[in-house]
C-alpha cells in the first residue's frame, strides 16, 4: 500500500498542478517540477525516495530519445552531421574550459574543475525537448540546433564517463563501480573485447531493427491485441537500454538509434502511440522528483551564494551558445531561443557528479552544492522559456525579419504543403511559367521534388513567421494544400486573418471540411478526392457499355449538381453539423440526384437529358 | 431595347480586333455582355441560365470571329443546347418571338474574296444563311453581319478605331431601337451600310 500512497502523492500533485501551469502558459515542465516543490521540499510528503524515484523516472529520457528517433531518418541525422559535430562539440568543449577555468579561479582543485566543466556542460534533454515538443519548436531552426547539441551531448557522455576516473586524485577504486547503474558489466574486460563489445551490440541494433523487429511486430500484430504489441515496444525499449548499460553506453542513445533505424518501418506511428504516454508520465515523474529533491537546507542556507553560482554558470553557458548560434547562422530571435533553451546543466550531472564523488574527484560537500545548482537552474529553464516566448520572440516578429535569407525568393503563389495535391498544384502553375513559393514540413519530400527540380522550401507553413518569410504579404494567391485537416483549417484561418488580400484556394478533406474552409475565411475550396473520383466513376459507367459522351455528360450533371447540393446544405450544416436536418436536406438532394440522372429513361425530354435531342416525333422541327 | 452580347473567342489573348470590339461592348452599360469561352470553358452551358438570360434581353448579339464560314465551337454548343425544342422552337416554343439576332464578326480574309466573283465565291451574309434561318426558326428577326475584314491588319492600317467606334454605335442604336429594322434586313453588311441604317437619336424620352 505505501507504494499505491506514494503514487498518489505524486499524480494528485501533478493532476492539479500541471493543468493549472499550462492554464497560466507557464508549460508542463515548471507545472512538474513545481508539484515537485510542493510534495518534497514544502510540505514534506515525499522524502528520501525521490532519488530512487529519479533514477526510475530517468527511464522516460530513454523513450523520449526512442520517440524522437522514430521521427527522424537516417538520411536526415546524416544531413544533421555537421550541426551535430560542429555546433554540438564546439558547445560542450567550448563551455567546458570556459567553466573549466571559472572553477579554477574560485579555488577548485584541477581535476575538480575540469569534471565540473564538463559535467555542467551539459543541458538537461528532459526539459529543452519536452518544450519545444510541447510549442511545437522542434521543427524551428533553433529547435533542430537545439537537438543536434542535446544528441552530441548525449553522445558526450560516454568519454566523460571513462574520463572521469582518470581524475581521480589517489583513489584507486575505479568510479564505474558506482552505484549509479553506469557500472558497465564489461569493464573488466580486455579495451579490444569492450571494442567488439560495444561495436557488435550496436550493429545488432541496427540489423535487429532493419530485419529482425518488423517480422517480429508482424507477427504480434496480427494478434490483434493491442495491450500486447504495446508490451512488445516496451519490451524493445527497455531490452535496448539493457544491452547499452550493460557495454556502458547510454541507453538513451541506444534506443535513439533504434528509432531512427524504425523511423522508415510501417509500425513507425504505432509504436509512437504506443510508448508516448510511457514517456509522457516517466518524464513528469522525472520532473516532479527533480523538484522535490531539491535540498532547500542548502539552498536557504546560502542564497546568495547559489544563485550566484546559477547565475554564472548559465550566464557562461549562455555566452557560448548566443556565439554558436551567430556563428552558424541562426536568425535573429531563434539564437535566443537556442540560447536560453540550453543554458541549464542537465540531469546527467546528477549521474556525473556521482560517478566524480565516488572517483573522489570531488568532494561530498562539492557535489550537494553542484547538485543545487543543477537543480536551480534546471528550475529556471522553464522561466527562460516563457521569457522568449512573451518577450523576445514577439520583438522579432514586428522588427524586421531577417529570416527571409532561408527563402531566397518571392512569388505571387505560396504553396503550403507539397504532398499529392501541392505538387500537382505546383507543378501545373510552374509549367505555366508562373513564379511559385512552395513549403513543406517533409523533409524527405522535399528531397525528392528537389531531384526532380521542383524548388521546395522546409518549413512547417502552419508557422506564421514562416509564411512572413515565404513573402504571403507580396504574394497574389496561396494554396493551402496539408494534409492534416485541423492544420489546413487553422492554417486558412490565420492566413485569411493576416493577409486579407490573398486569395486563398484550399485543399479540402471532406463536405465538412468544405464549410469549415469557407467560414475560415478561404475563397475557393476544392475536395481533395472527388475530381478524381468522379472520372473512376465516369470509366466505370464507359466500361459497362455507356458511350464515352455520354459517360462525360452524366458526370458533368453529377457535379454541377453536387456542387450546388454542397452550396445549399450549408446553411443547414451551419445551423447544427451533421444533425437530423441536414441528413434530411441531403437525402432529399440526392434522392432529386437519382431522378435527374435519368432513372427514367423513356422520357427524353426529361431534365438531365435535355442536350442535344431531336424534337419529339409528333411536333414537326418547323 | 435590351442588348446582350454573346462573345465567343477560345484565344481572346491573341485577337487585337475581337478584344477591342469586346471591351466596348462591356463598356457600354446598357449592354449585357457574356463571355462565353470564360463563364463555361468545360462547355458545360448552363442551359436554364442562358434561356432566362435571352428572356431578359430583346437583342442577342453573337460577337465571334469567323472559323471555317460559321462560329466557334462554343457558340455552335450554346445553340445546340439553349435553343430548345419547346423554348426557341416547336408548337409550344415562342419565348423568343420577336427578338432580334445578328452577328458581329472579324474575318481573317480581305473584303474583295467575298462576293461572286472572289475567292470565296459568295458573299460573307450568305455563309451566315444557318444563322438567319435559325433566328427564323425561332421566330426571330435575323439582321446581316456586321464584320471587320482582314482583321490581323485592322490595326496596322488604322482601320481599328473606326470599326470599334462603328460597334458601339451600333450597339446604342440597338438599345436606343433606332435601327431601321426592315431595311436593314435586306442589306448586305450591316457594317457597310450602318448610318443609312440609324435614325438619328431619340429624345431622351423616348428612349428605351
Amino acid at each position: 500500500m505505501e507504494l499505491l500512497a506514494g503514487a498518489f502523492i505524486y499524480l494528485v500533485s501533478a493532476v492539479i498542478a500541471v493543468p493549472l501551469a499550462h492554464r497560466l502558459g507557464l508549460g508542463s515542465v515548471l507545472g512538474y517540477l513545481i508539484a515537485g516543490i510542493v510534495i518534497g521540499p514544502a510540505f514534506g510528503l515525499v522524502g528520501a525516495e525521490t532519488e530512487e524515484v529519479m533514477h526510475f523516472a530517468e527511464f522516460g529520457v530513454v523513450m523520449m530519445l526512442f520517440l524522437v528517433g522514430l521521427e527522424l531518418q537516417p538520411f536526415m541525422l546524416w544531413r544533421m552531421r555537421a550541426q551535430l559535430l560542429g555546433l554540438g562539440g564546439l558547445q560542450v568543449v567550448a563551455t567546458a574550459v570556459l567553466l573549466a577555468l571559472a572553477a579554477l579561479l574560485i579555488g577548485l582543485t584541477w581535476q575538480a574543475s575540469v569534471a565540473v566543466g564538463m559535467i555542467l556542460a551539459l543541458s538537461s534533454t528532459a526539459i529543452v525537448l519536452q518544450t519545444l515538443n510541447e510549442k511545437g519548436w522542434m521543427k524551428a531552426p533553433a529547435g533542430r540546433s537545439a537537438f543536434s547539441v542535446l544528441l552530441f551531448q548525449d553522445i558526450a557522455v560516454i568519454p566523460m564517463l571513462a574520463l572521469l576516473p582518470l581524475l581521480a586524485i589517489g583513489d584507486p577504486t575505479p568510479a564505474h563501480l558506482g552505484d549509479h547503474g553506469h557500472a558497465s558489466g564489461i569493464a573488466h574486460w580486455p579495451e579490444w573485447v569492450q571494442a567488439i563489445a560495444i561495436l557488435s551490440v550496436i550493429a545488432g541494433i541496427i540489423a535487429a531493427g532493419r530485419f529482425l523487429i518488423r517480422p517480429v511486430f508482424r507477427f504480434v500484430a496480427e494478434a490483434r491485441l493491442r495491450e500486447v504489441f504495446t508490451a512488445a515496444a516496451l519490451l524493445l525499449v527497455v531490452g535496448i537500454a539493457l544491452a547499452m548499460d550493460a557495454i556502458g553506453l547510454s541507453p538513451a542513445l541506444g534506443t535513439f538509434l533504434a528509432g531512427v533505424v524504425l523511423s522508415d518501418s510501417e509500425y513507425r506511428h504505432e509504436l509512437e502511440s504506443d510508448i508516448a504516454p510511457f514517456k509522457g508520465l516517466l518524464l513528469g515523474l522525472f520532473f516532479i522528483s527533480v523538484g522535490a529533491g531539491i535540498d532547500f537546507g542548502l539552498l536557504f542556507g546560502q542564497p546568495l551564494q547559489i544563485f550566484g553560482l546559477v547565475l554564472a554558470v548559465m550566464a557562461i553557458k549562455l555566452t557560448v551558445l548566443l556565439a554558436l548560434g551567430r556563428a552558424f547562422g541562426l536568425p535573429g530571435s531563434d539564437t535566443w531561443l537556442f540560447g536560453l533553451g540550453l543554458a541549464q546543466a542537465g540531469e546527467f550531472a546528477f549521474v556525473l557528479f556521482g560517478v566524480a564523488l565516488t572517483g573522489g574527484v570531488i568532494v561530498l560537500a562539492e557535489a550537494q552544492m553542484l547538485t543545487v545548482i543543477v537543480t536551480v537552474s534546471m528550475l529556471a529553464t522553464p522561466l527562460l522559456f516563457i521569457v522568449y516566448e512573451r518577450v523576445i520572440a514577439p520583438r522579432a516578429a514586428v522588427g524586421v525579419t531577417r529570416d527571409a535569407d532561408t527563402i531566397e525568393e518571392w512569388g505571387p503563389v505560396v504553396i503550403a504543403g507539397v504532398g499529392r495535391f501541392g505538387q500537382i498544384v505546383s507543378r501545373f502553375l510552374i509549367a505555366n511559367g508562373q513564379k511559385v513559393i512552395v513549403l513543406d514540413h517533409d523533409p524527405a519530400l522535399i528531397e525528392m521534388l528537389r531531384k526532380f527540380g521542383l524548388k521546395t522550401y522546409y518549413g512547417d507553413a502552419t508557422r506564421p513567421d514562416l509564411l512572413h518569410a515565404a513573402g504571403l504579404e507580396q504574394a497574389r494567391i496561396f494554396v493551402a494544400a496539408l494534409d492534416d485537416a485541423e492544420a489546413q483549417t487553422r492554417l486558412v484561418a490565420h492566413v485569411a486573418r493576416t493577409y486579407p488580400c490573398v486569395h486563398i484556394i484550399a485543399r479540402a478533406h471532406n463536405r465538412q471540411h468544405v464549410y469549415e474552409l469557407l467560414e475560415a475565411g478561404a475563397h475557393e475550396v476544392e475536395r481533395e478526392m472527388f475530381e478524381s473520383a468522379l472520372c473512376a466513376g465516369r470509366q466505370a459507367l464507359v466500361a459497362l457499355g455507356a458511350h464515352p459522351f455520354r459517360a462525360h455528360q452524366l458526370a458533368r450533371a453529377f457535379r454541377r449538381h453536387d456542387l450546388q447540393s454542397l452550396e445549399m446544405l450549408h446553411e443547414a450544416w451551419s445551423n447544427g453539423g451533421f444533425d437530423q436536418h441536414y441528413v434530411a436536406a441531403a437525402r432529399m438532394r440526392y434522392e432529386e440526384l437519382v431522378r435527374l440522372m435519368g432513372s427514367d429513361r423513356s422520357d427524353r425530354h426529361d431534365t438531365s437529358d435535355r442536350g442535344w435531342t431531336p424534337p419529339p416525333k409528333g411536333d414537326a422541327a418547323s | 431595347m435590351r442588348v446582350q452580347v454573346l462573345f465567343a473567342h477560345p484565344r481572346s489573348d491573341r485577337s487585337e480586333v475581337n478584344t477591342a470590339l469586346a471591351a466596348a461592348a462591356r463598356s457600354l452599360p446598357y449592354v449585357t455582355f457574356v463571355d462565353l469561352y470564360a463563364e463555361y470553358p468545360d462547355f458545360d452551358i448552363d442551359v436554364d441560365r442562358e434561356q432566362d438570360r435571352l428572356l431578359g434581353h430583346d437583342v442577342v448579339v453573337f460577337q465571334h470571329p469567323v472559323y471555317w464560314y460559321s462560329c466557334p465551337a462554343l457558340l455552335k454548343e450554346w445553340q445546340d443546347l439553349v435553343l430548345e425544342h419547346g423554348f426557341a422552337y416547336g408548337s409550344q416554343g415562342r419565348a423568343l418571338t420577336g427578338k432580334i439576332l445578328m452577328n458581329v464578326v472579324t474575318c481573317g480574309a480581305r473584303r474583295e474574296t467575298y462576293g461572286y466573283s472572289g475567292a470565296n465565291g459568295h458573299e460573307l451574309r450568305d455563309f451566315f444563311l444557318p444563322f438567319e434561318k435559325t433566328a427564323h426558326l425561332c421566330r426571330m428577326r435575323w439582321l446581316p453581319p456586321f464584320a471587320v475584314f482582314a482583321a490581323g491588319h485592322a490595326l496596322e492600317e488604322g482601320r481599328l478605331e473606326g470599326q470599334v467606334a462603328a460597334y458601339r454605335c451600333l450597339l446604342t442604336a440597338l438599345a436606343e431601337n433606332r435601327i431601321d429594322l426592315v431595311r436593314a434586313e435586306r442589306v448586305n453588311l450591316l457594317s457597310e451600310d450602318l448610318d443609312r441604317l440609324i435614325w438619328p437619336a431619340a429624345p431622351a424620352a423616348e428612349v428605351a
